[in-house]
């Protein structure tokens, strides 16, 4: 019935690149680089005996379609790979102290939540207090033109 | 062959094979043209449907492994996540528009009471914190299903009809499906961990006003508390954290609105805001109008409200796009909010006077924010 009769029952893993499309372009990538070096090499010695250049000239333009083809490709399944990951962004806890001003920050931990006491001051004893939990974002700086 | 049908057409065999290769393109793209269009848009939905696979398989196991960490269930939970999943709720019916709102707040009472039922059956050592994250996290995990499930079909119903209206719709939305998918995904283990969303804007100013007062619980998931801003009576609600939960802010305002007999001064209401491209994370924006998102029941009973006593009312709104505002809180919503706190102090400074009653009500899920 293929994908129509799945249930959510039992998921089967999000399904990878296959590795006979890697070798496929794999191929691709070595006729090509081959294609280019015949090219190179008839152009070279074509040019010195004065031979017809129409066919190194394709072979030249195949290498050059068949590298840009696979590298491309290539590059696009890798991408894809790098997307397939859930990462959760770094979120920082900080806590600091009402009364004399200590502030520690450090990485989330379950359990905590804004406003959460959260022991005693190491410098006055008094009480520490989750004062906030945010995620930074860097992100690139971008030429705004509007 | 080739020199001699070369030489019959009078040119070299080499243009002779280059202009029948244009040729049959020629011709293949002329009968096979949009044909080839809608495979190759049928790959761009397939790849994004094994993206949303892969997001929709990864939130539901999330959410059976805090199940079973949070909960320590005595049988496995997986049967019964799988079929929350599968969970419907039916609107009601709208061709007769009249009352239609209270049917579908109670529609929506039903659906919480179930799924917390649900999630109490499936996690029974779970604190009540915890339950209230544990179903925002089924909840974000049954979304993520329903997302995969019709772009799945549009998927599959294209490549079997091979309709181009059917295809291009579902390739064209796919942008900003991905994107939302993506927001939920990454919310799906906030949730979890129960760190602050973004969309807890609105009740973290609540929360910083209201703290170290005294508080009273209100309608569903709220608390009040009075405070007094240059000489007026304010009367903060915001949801109670930290766990998921959004409460009732329509019935809450509605409360405090009747225990007042309607005089109230102002009414401000502080919410996160969807930004358009191009407008900075944690913009403030001030208005008017009940900044409450959601289905709607709670702005229409905070609107009913507002006629029959006719106040004023205003909105401060911190803006995010969609995927921080379901994603933990950013640092420039956090800084936000202090902004914010300021403007809804010169709203009440300005527009009311002292010894008035003033409301100031904090939107959205209060998940990792106490009080």
């Amino acid at each position: 019935m293929g994908e129509e009769s799945e249930t959510t029952e039992t998921p089967e893993p999000a399904q990878r690149v296959s590795s006979y499309f890697f070798l496929t372009i794999f191929i691709v990538l070595i006729i090509s680089f081959a294609a280019l070096g015949f090219a190179i090499n008839s152009l070279y010695h074509g040019q010195a005996q004065g031979t017809d250049l129409v066919w190194p000239t394709i072979f030249l333009v195949i290498g050059f379609v068949g590298i840009s083809f696979s590298t491309y490709v290539l590059f696009q399944t890798r991408q894809r790979v790098m997307q397939l990951s859930l990462e959760l962004p770094p979120v920082m806890t900080t806590i600091t102290c009402q009364k004399c001003g200590f502030k520690n920050q450090r990485i989330f931990e379950r359990g905590d939540y804004i406003f959460k006491d959260a022991g005693p001051c190491p410098k006055c004893s008094d009480k520490l207090l989750v004062s906030a939990i945010y995620r930074e974002v860097k992100e690139k700086p971008k030429k705004e033109i509007f | 062959m080739i020199p001699e049908a070369a030489q019959i057409f009078g040119s070299d065999p080499i243009s002779l094979v280059f202009q029948i290769i244009f040729t049959l393109v020629f011709v293949v793209f002329i009968f096979y043209g949009q044909r080839i269009q809608m495979i190759l848009m049928l790959n761009e939905v397939k790849n994004s449907l094994l993206r949303l696979k892969y997001i929709r398989d990864e939130g539901r196991k999330v959410a059976i492994e805090t199940i079973k960490e949070l909960g320590k269930p005595v049988t496995d939970p997986t049967t019964r996540v799988d079929q929350f999943l599968e969970y419907i709720s039916i609107p009601p019916e709208a061709m007769d528009p009249a009352g239609v709102v209270y049917k579908l707040e109670h529609i929506l009472d039903i659906q919480d009471t179930r799924l917390k039922d649900e999630v109490k059956l499936m996690a029974p050592q779970a604190t009540p914190t915890q339950v209230n994250n544990l179903e925002t996290s089924l909840e974000i995990a049954m979304v993520l299903n329903i997302i995969y499930k019709v772009i799945r079909h549009y998927y599959i119903l294209g490549k079997k009809t091979y309709s181009l209206y059917v295809i291009m719709q579902v390739q064209m939305a796919l942008p900003l499906i991905m994107r939302e998918a993506e927001a939920y995904a990454a919310a799906l283990k906030a949730t979890t961990y129960g760190q602050p969303w973004g969309d807890g804007a609105g009740q973290l100013v609540a929360g910083k006003l209201i703290y170290g007062h005294e508080q009273r619980k209100i309608e569903k998931d709220y608390l009040v508390s009075t405070i007094q801003i240059e000489g007026r009576t304010v009367h903060v609600l915001k949801g109670e954290g930290p766990g998921g939960n959004v409460g009732k802010p329509g019935e809450a305002i509605k409360q405090v609105i009747e225990e007042n007999n309607g005089k109230i001064a102002s009414i401000i209401i502080i919410d996160a805001a969807q930004k358009l491209e191009g407008e900075k994370v944690g913009e403030v924006a001030e208005g008017i109008g009940v900044a409450i998102g959601g289905p709607g029941v709670d702005q229409f009973k905070v609107e009913e409200e507002l006629v029959k006593y006719k106040i004023p009312v205003n909105a401060v709104v911190i803006k995010e796009d969609v995927g921080d505002a379901v994603s933990p809180m950013r640092k420039e919503v956090f800084d936000a909010v202090d902004t914010a706190i300021e403007r809804v102090k010169r709203v009440i400074m300005e527009r009311t006077k002292e010894g008035d009653v003033v409301i100031v009500a904090g939107i959205g899920n209060t998940i990792g924010i106490g009080q």
